[in-house]
């Protein structure tokens, strides 16, 4: 079995605060599990101590039962394919995607077959003689992915592979990598700070910030259920409202923000609102495509499950109408469907997020 | 993968938790670093600190002699030529390098051609070449003799005037080579933005240009006092007596004590300097922050002007093309024959096919080039090794190593001389029981020293090209750290590595000013061979060995040109369009 577990992983270069702060998740056989974050976060730390590019300065990685801490990155049996690709400048596209089997000693009818399939599997089957400065950008990527998948790695690692490609080039190859995975099932874990391509791509997710791990989930699950107000603001957008919890029902939580007004949110089984108590400091993430507009009476007090604010800018976008608000000393967004009755600047508004879809973040 | 989780898993939690900041490749570096400091102590380090141990050795009373004596004469007189030599290399090299880059005119490209050709002159030849040119009996002055009359002695260039003209002629590329690096790589646009902002020409010379080339002047002037207070051959064709001088002056009278507190003053003279030049360099002062835009060339107009332009191209060229001229002139005068002439009026092939028939003519070439041989390879090895120790290194460290490779390159020739003899005359702990007088060791031990700083900065150069990551992608492939290194690293270093090599390779074929103090009476070098045929009024065989070393030196630039040859062509087409369009906004 090709899983990858990390331990309790901490990083520690020189000073004090650690690069990746006691990381603990495991990889599953055959999963696209991304590792996302702003630069900085410690994504591709954890990345090259999979690799056995650097030595932890505490915990331990396994890959299956077999544990790898110790074993020198040569001997770990990863395929790895680089942000700068890495290629062999003085190799052609073949001796760069033979090396790999060259180390492990394949004989020489098997080697140039694999190489011939791996070049085919990634739509390179006329370059094999081509040196690597003749090959484009998006070329150049898919021999060293090609070079990566031909040993049949148990793990296949992607550092930001996609993010020297032009923005339609990279949307294709993202495609093809993932079909190229599924297909070989490879354990493969991907870095990226691009919320997007890891949306697109992954089984499963982790996001990372400052050196810890925020959250661990599916697409879907982190982008409806993030953990903290980080996930939150960091895959799409979200409002982020601060408030203390005012009062726990099985089902819903009343929670009151700064300002006074008071929201619900549900209750939902091993997530943040259901473990908050009465006068807990939570904050609630709405989607700008959650909120509902109202006009606002200038005489009528703020109804509960509402807030008062008001409208700064209104954007069209073609299908949705993107409105910005001002909320007390806080920026907000709200996306509404386009309509001819678009509130005016300047305007007040009542906004009331539509509950079921409101969620308790750790702040 | 399942079948050996057991065994490793158990043996995992008895790792030292010291050793497991380190991955497996980082100690195969640090393990490479000891034996290669090893060689560094004891080769370079070890033989300066026995020069200082030597010059103490009765209790600092030679360095009262020092200061007393015709020493602190002679270090004043090294002092004020280096400085004088600073001064009129800087105004040549200066001069060239701005009317090169910034001024089109008739004679332009190929006065760029030529302009490095002082480069190319071996040490020894070359200042020979001077003295037979522009000596009391040389060409030019008898030449002038001829057409004005005057007395030829009034007309030559002798003692410290001699010397300085060598020092100029051949010292001034340091300067224009990085007078001309910084003027291309100052950006137009500011000199089009401080002239647009109300600045004459003169002003914005004074107010944009010249802060911008401080950095190429500062270290073009450092560079130049370095060898200038180096600089023996000329000294010695001259007769100034020049700290170097002094140094193997005292060596052969015996004076071991005074040779080696001369040289251990030589070298902390030299070391500050280093040291300086490196800091200097580090502080990396005012850089242009854009790119690409086109160089302001102002071309020069009008008949007049552009003649005078033509004509003065043609001398400079004819200066800068007479030294090598007369080398190969001279290699074929018949011996005995050129007495009051202007040139030599006989000649013959009789040196060359004398070198090539007498067993006991080809030996110094033989020797020359068999040492220098040997010494390319141990460069090759601890040079390319350290490069790469040094660019891998992970931490503070690192910084100690390039210093020690570095040393000798600041070290005068003759010190690294006296150094050796002073360190490898008897067995000690610290040479490791090796005795290297007298024994044909010394010569290529020589040539090492003072050569490996040129493989080794050519293998760090070559290495800043490779990303660190292509290393990693093979050792993620499954390759070790040798592996590595042979598979990836090594091929990708060796054009740089090759250029470098063959540069050292010729170096130490023309050396000259430590293998006068060193060689052996059985093994005597190239160069030493030329002065002695040249002491011995033996101009034309003398000569003929010369233009054999200028030969060879220019062989090994045709390679490195051809090595290199896919970069200078790109970057040949870029400057050529860059000037092009230059001239069309000007014109």
């Amino acid at each position: 079995m090709n899983s990858v577990d990390l331990e309790n992983i901490t990083k520690i270069y020189g000073g004090t605060t650690p690069s990746v702060d006691d990381l603990s998740l495991t990889v599953g056989d055959g999963e696209f599990f991304t590792l996302l974050g702003p630069s900085g976060c410690g994504k591709s730390t954890t990345l090259r101590m999979i690799a056995g590019f650097i030595q932890p300065t505490a915990g331990r990685i396994r890959f299956g039962e077999r544990d790898v801490t110790a074993l020198p990155s040569h001997k770990r049996d990863t395929g790895m394919v680089f942000q700068n690709y890495a290629l062999f400048p003085h190799m052609d596209v073949t001796g760069n995607v033979s090396y790999g089997l060259s180390m492990r000693h394949v004989p020489k009818a098997e080697k140039s077959q694999r190489v011939a399939e791996a070049l085919d599997i990634v739509g390179l089957g006329g370059y094999a003689d081509r040196r690597i400065d003749q090959l484009s950008g998006g070329q150049q990527q898919r021999v060293a992915l090609a070079r990566a998948l031909v040993i049949q790695p148990s793990v296949l690692l992607l550092d930001e592979p996609l993010s020297n490609l032009d923005a339609k080039l990279r949307e294709e190859t993202r495609a093809q990598i993932r079909l190229i995975q599924k297909r070989a099932g490879t354990t493969s874990v991907y870095v990226t700070h691009d919320q997007s391509e890891a949306m697109a791509m992954s089984d499963r997710i982790a996001v990372m910030d400052a050196g810890v791990l925020h959250q661990v989930g599916t697409p879907r699950e982190i982008y409806r259920r993030p953990a903290t107000s980080f996930v939150a603001r960091f895959i799409g957008r979200s409002n982020v409202l601060e408030g203390t919890v005012e009062e726990t029902e099985a089902s819903r939580l009343a929670v009151r923000l700064q300002g006074g007004e008071v929201l619900f949110a549900p209750v939902a089984a091993e997530t943040v609102s259901s473990r908050v108590a009465v006068g807990d400091q939570v904050a609630l993430s709405l989607r700008p495509e959650t909120m509902r507009i109202e006009p606002a009476a200038d005489d009528t007090a703020t109804p509960v499950g509402a807030i008062r604010a008001r409208v700064r800018m209104t954007e069209f976008t073609g299908s949705s109408c993107v409105i910005w608000l001002r909320y007390g000393e806080q920026d907000l967004l709200a996306t509404i469907p386009d309509t001819d009755d678009l509130p005016e600047e300047d305007q007040d508004v009542m906004l009331r997020p539509d509950i079921e879809r409101t969620w308790v973040v750790a702040p | 993968m399942t079948l050996t989780a057991q065994p490793t898993a158990a043996k995992a939690p008895r790792r030292r938790p010291s050793r497991r900041q380190l991955t497996s490749s980082d100690r195969f570096i640090y393990a490479l670093a000891i034996p290669l400091a090893l060689v560094l102590l004891i080769y370079i380090v070890f033989p300066m600190i026995a020069t200082v141990i030597t010059s103490l050795e009765d209790g600092g009373a030679v360095y009262q002699d020092f200061v007393s004596g015709n020493s602190r004469r002679a270090l004043a007189l090294s002092v004020g030529i280096s400085l004088a030599s600073v001064l009129t290399s800087g105004v040549v090299g200066t001069g060239l390098a701005v009317l090169l880059t910034r001024f089109a005119f008739p004679g332009r490209s190929v006065l760029k051609v030529f302009a490095l050709l002082p480069l190319a002159l071996p040490p020894l030849i070359g200042a020979m070449s001077f003295y037979y040119l522009y000596g009391t009996s040389g060409i030019i002055p008898r030449l002038l003799h001829e057409v004005t009359g005057l007395p030829a002695s009034t007309l030559s260039f002798d003692g410290i005037a001699g010397v300085m003209l060598v020092h100029t002629l051949t010292m001034y590329p340091y300067f224009y080579l990085s007078v001309s690096a910084g003027l291309s790589g100052s950006d137009a646009s500011l000199e089009e933005a401080s002239m647009n902002l109300g600045a004459s020409r003169a002003t914005m010379w004074r107010t944009v240009l010249l802060p911008m080339l401080t950095p190429a002047l500062v270290s073009g002037a450092l560079l130049t006092f370095m060898v200038s207070m180096a600089s023996f051959t000329a000294p010695q064709f001259y007769n100034v007596n020049t700290l170097t001088m002094r140094i193997v002056a005292a060596r052969t009278s015996g004076a071991y004590d005074l040779a080696a507190a001369q040289s251990t003053v030589l070298s902390v003279v030299s070391i500050l300097f280093l040291l300086l030049m490196r800091w200097y360099q580090n502080r990396r002062l005012t850089r242009s922050m854009s790119k690409g835009t086109p160089q302001a060339v102002r071309v020069v107009q009008g008949i007049l002007p552009r003649l005078g332009a033509a004509v003065g191209s043609a001398v400079i060229v004819a200066i800068l093309v007479a030294p090598v001229a007369s080398i190969l002139l001279l290699a074929f005068t018949v011996n005995g024959t050129w007495t009051t002439q202007i040139i030599p009026p006989e000649y013959t092939l009789q040196n060359f096919v004398e070198i090539f028939t007498h067993p006991r003519s080809l030996r110094p070439l033989l020797v020359s080039s068999q040492m220098s041989a040997v010494a390319m390879v141990a460069s090759i090895v601890v040079g390319v090794l350290t490069a790469w120790v040094i660019a891998r290194w992970k931490g503070k460290g690192a910084g100690v190593l390039d210093l020690m490779i570095m040393l000798p390159w600041a070290l005068p020739g003759t010190v690294v001389g006296v150094n050796i003899v002073t360190a490898f005359a008897s067995p000690t702990p610290f040479n490791l029981g090796q005795v290297f007088i007298g024994s044909l060791w010394i010569l290529p031990l020589a040539y090492f020293i003072r050569f490996v700083p040129l493989v080794f900065r050519n293998a760090a150069a070559s290495l800043a090209q490779i990303d660190p990551s292509v290393e990693e992608a093979a050792q993620n492939l499954g390759a070790g750290p040798f592996r590595t290194l042979r598979t990836i690293t090594f091929p990708l270093m060796a054009k740089g590595v090759i250029a470098g090599a063959l540069l050292a390779f010729v170096q130490g074929f023309g050396e000259y000013v430590a293998s006068v103090v060193i060689y052996p009476a059985r093994y005597v070098p190239l160069s030493v061979e030329i002065y002695n045929r040249q002491y011995s009024n033996d101009l034309g065989s003398a000569f003929a060995y010369g233009s054999l070393q200028v030969l060879a030196i220019l062989i090994v630039l045709i390679i490195s040109e051809i090595l290199e040859k896919p970069g200078i062509f790109t970057r040949r087409r870029r400057r050529g369009t860059d000037d092009a369009t230059a001239a069309a906004t000007t014109a």
